[in-house]
């Protein structure tokens, strides 16, 4: 069994509640953090190494430090809960049922970083988990470790759930902050860094449910014992929602390090493929992240055992890797349609883009528009490497990363699985037909 | 504060901190990026529609690390020692004709029967950075013209999304009634309940339109621009001050505009008296003839010499030979 931090309570009956969290151990760590330095509280998150949770894996610890502290503009700490992403459901897990993690931790950061008020902003159609954040918040303020002079300790915080409007766009950091402020979620161009000029123009941190949920453990163990679980830069646990054709779907907790091989066939994790089927490829990180066939996922190029961390799953860079992303692990079998789920994904970016920037407006339906055509057998040869093109045409040019979350999909899997778009454009009969016949094509 | 050296196209300027690398690619003055949403007199217009890309390739003397990285260079702060390339990197020319590309692909392409031909920003845009063909085949986006009051035109089929006209209404007018609605290829300008755009200043959002969406409907499709000939005027007007520019025809004044400069942006605002009510020769002073000096449709070659005109004694020449 390895080591769990954040679900390590997850079977205790009543965790949600604050009288159960505490009795388990909860808001210990805010006692020894008001004991320490805020600087002294970064400094042990820091030697952590613990990474951001929601995707891009920078630093915690270093984005703490980068926030303007010589102001006297307030500071903000924001917890982005807007999780939108296929494939990712972990935050909602771990807010649904142990809602007090988030909010201790919330409470440490903002010690931390000197804020005197923080938001969560959750993703709008998360409601029933908004419902959960707002009981536990006021239970904590009855319990006095939120609002003036927390414990004694003359630090005051408020705290607040901010809903969002239902809109992918806005898990993007800089959107999230424009729509917080009540503005339309367009992303702000940077620099300036939301750790200069955040939210209502005051240096703002911004970080993952995950993230801010794995400090309170780090406070009360160190940073050092932290950062000796997992492997090498990739320190602790993470939180993986695995879904597609395993066996055991769900959201498990595993030390990084573990291999993939381990994660997808161990009866403790994904448990296999069901029917005795073969496992065809993978998405790792959350739609956005390259998808890898079976050989490339559980082997890496050089013929390592590929394992559940931020560098493992990045080796070979975009050729032959991918990234851990947000954990949000899709599996697929021999009999899945990769042209089909590509354009689904593809449908998703387009409906998602914001509209701001010219190549992902226009770029996002237009690679939805041919994916879909490829798809219903009205494809061209010619359709493929415009589709690779008008990736590349997208990635790096845009104002978020919403344009290379749309590119770099469509990218891998014609890079892995160009065969596959062949073999529908010259029969489309063969693979379409099908799915004509499927549930799936009552959606058109 | 000491100015800072910045070199585009191996041409090396110092400009003071501040300025942006598409403000400095402008000082030099030759073969500076095009833009479709930057507009200077307004501010935090820029970075939409990423026309502007430009590779930075060393940020600062102090950081020499190569950046070889794409930014929109006018949004991007020059840094001393940056060293910038445009039109000598295939790779930027490569990433702006991909982005023309994208804006053509939803645009109707209706330019013979568009008002801006001529004197559009995208047409100039695609005649220089653009491809021959289109790849593209899927069907385009298509909206229903809105009605936004007695004066303006909003034809949502041929927008942009360069964000202009937003701005304009915030920062020119005296309240915004539109902006935009939607999001993704749906989004649009609009007023999202049927709403007059009415205030004294509200005619500039023709001006700053790069495209077709926004135009006069006291003036559309009475002429095709490059058949009048436009002349610096003023008048009296408390409203705005009254230095505009006035097309004329046959010593008729068919449409007025604002002074623009080089760079296509408008140097100062006028009110809609002076735009759409002013229409008579004894409203306005006319001075010299309006020169357009920046690419563009109007001044490619077409009008070596003007055809004297009885009312306006002056010396007119448009194009430079």
């Amino acid at each position: 069994m390895s080591k769990k931090i954040l679900l390590q309570h997850i079977n205790v009956p009543g965790i949600n509640t604050l009288e159960t969290y505490v009795s388990h151990g909860g808001y210990q760590s805010l006692k020894k953090a008001f004991s320490m330095t805020p600087d002294e509280v970064t400094e042990e998150v820091k030697k952590s190494g613990l990474r951001g949770r929601g995707g891009a894996g920078f630093p915690t610890g270093m984005k703490w430090s980068f926030l303007d502290k010589k102001t006297d503009k307030p500071r903000y700490l924001v917890c982005n809960a807007d999780e939108s992403e296929p494939g990712t459901f972990k935050d909602r897990y771990l807010m649904q049922n142990i809602p007090h993690a988030l909010i201790e931790g919330m409470i440490v950061s903002s010690y931390a970083l000197g804020a005197k008020t923080s938001y969560i902003y959750v993703r709008g159609e998360m409601m029933h988990v908004i419902r959960i954040l707002e009981a536990a918040i006021k239970d904590a303020y009855r319990a006095g470790y939120l609002g003036n002079n927390i414990l004694g300790s003359n630090y005051s915080l408020d705290l607040f759930v901010h809903p969002g409007g239902g809109a992918y766009i806005c898990g993007e950091e800089t959107a999230l902050l424009e729509s917080l402020e009540g503005n339309r979620g367009n992303p702000r161009n940077k620099p300036p860094f939301p750790a200069v000029w955040g939210l209502y123009g005051c240096p703002t941190v911004v970080n993952n449910v995950e993230t801010i949920s794995d400090v309170p453990w780090i406070i009360n163990n160190g940073g050092d014992a932290y950062a000796s679980i997992g492997i090498g830069k990739s320190t602790g646990t993470k939180l993986i929602s695995a879904c597609g054709n395993i066996n055991r779907p769900g959201v498990y907790e595993i030390e990084l390090g573990l291999s993939v091989e381990e994660f997808i066939y161990s009866d403790q994790y994904c448990g296999g493929i069901p029917n005795g089927k073969k496992l065809k490829a993978v998405v790792a990180g959350g739609s956005s992240v390259p998808i890898l066939p079976a050989d490339l996922i559980l082997k890496t190029a050089n013929g390592d055992p590929r394992l559940m961390s931020y560098e493992s799953l990045s080796d070979g860079g975009f050729v032959s890797g991918t990234m851990l992303g947000s954990g949000g692990f899709i599996v697929y079998d021999e009999d899945q349609c990769i042209v089909r789920n590509l354009w689904n994904f593809s449908r998703f970016y387009h409906h998602e883009s914001c509209g701001q920037c010219s190549p992902c407006r226009e770029g996002t339906g237009w690679m939805e528009k041919v994916l879909h055509r490829i798809e219903n057998g009205h494809g061209k040869m010619s359709d493929i490497d415009l589709l690779v093109d008008v990736a590349k045409k997208i990635e790096g040019k845009t104002i978020c990363p919403l344009g290379e979350a749309a590119a770099w999909p469509v990218a891998s899997a014609i890079r892995h699985f160009r065969a596959e778009f062949e073999e529908h454009i010259k029969n489309p009969d063969s693979c379409c037909k099908k799915h004509l016949h499927s549930e799936h094509a009552l959606i058109h | 504060m000491d100015k800072l050296k910045i070199t585009i196209d191996n041409r090396t300027i110092e400009v003071p901190p501040g300025t942006t690398i598409l403000q400095a690619a402008r000082m030099i003055g030759e073969n500076y990026p095009p833009a479709m949403c930057y507009y200077t007199p307004l501010k935090e217009t820029g970075g939409k529609c990423r026309v502007c890309l430009v590779k930075v390739t060393q940020s600062s003397e102090a950081n020499p690390r190569p950046m070889p990285k794409l930014v929109a260079s006018c949004l991007t702060k020059v840094e001393n020692g940056m060293v910038v390339e445009n039109e000598t990197s295939t790779e930027v020319l490569e990433a702006r004709k991909g982005v023309v590309e994208f804006l053509l692909i939803n645009h109707p392409l209706d330019c013979p029967i568009c008002d801006q031909a001529g004197e559009c920003d995208l047409q100039n845009l695609s005649y220089k950075h653009g491809t021959e063909a289109t790849r593209y085949e899927e069907g385009r986006r298509e909206f229903e013209k809105i009605d936004i009051g007695d004066n303006i035109q909003l034809h949502m089929t041929r927008c942009i999304l360069c964000y202009r006209c937003v701005y304009t209404a915030d920062q020119i007018t005296n309240s915004r009634v539109h902006g935009v609605l939607n999001r993704g290829d749906a989004a649009e300008i609009g007023t999202y309940i049927k709403n007059a755009i009415n205030n004294d200043f509200s005619g500039n959002v023709i001006d700053v339109c790069p495209v077709g969406a926004l135009t006069d409907k006291k003036y559309r499709f009475s002429q095709r621009v490059w058949f009048s000939k436009p002349f610096y005027a003023h008048r009296n007007c408390d409203k705005c001050g009254g230095e505009a520019v006035v097309w004329i025809k046959n010593n008729d004044i068919i449409r007025v505009t604002s002074r623009k400069d080089k760079f296509g942006e408008v140097i100062k605002f006028i009110c809609n008296e002076c735009r759409f009510d002013h229409k008579n020769m004894n409203d306005w002073s006319i001075e010299n003839v309006y020169e357009l000096d920046n690419d563009s449709v109007i001044n490619a070659n077409k009008y070596k010499h003007v055809e004297e005109s009885p009312a306006v004694n002056v010396d007119a020449k448009f194009v430079s030979e």
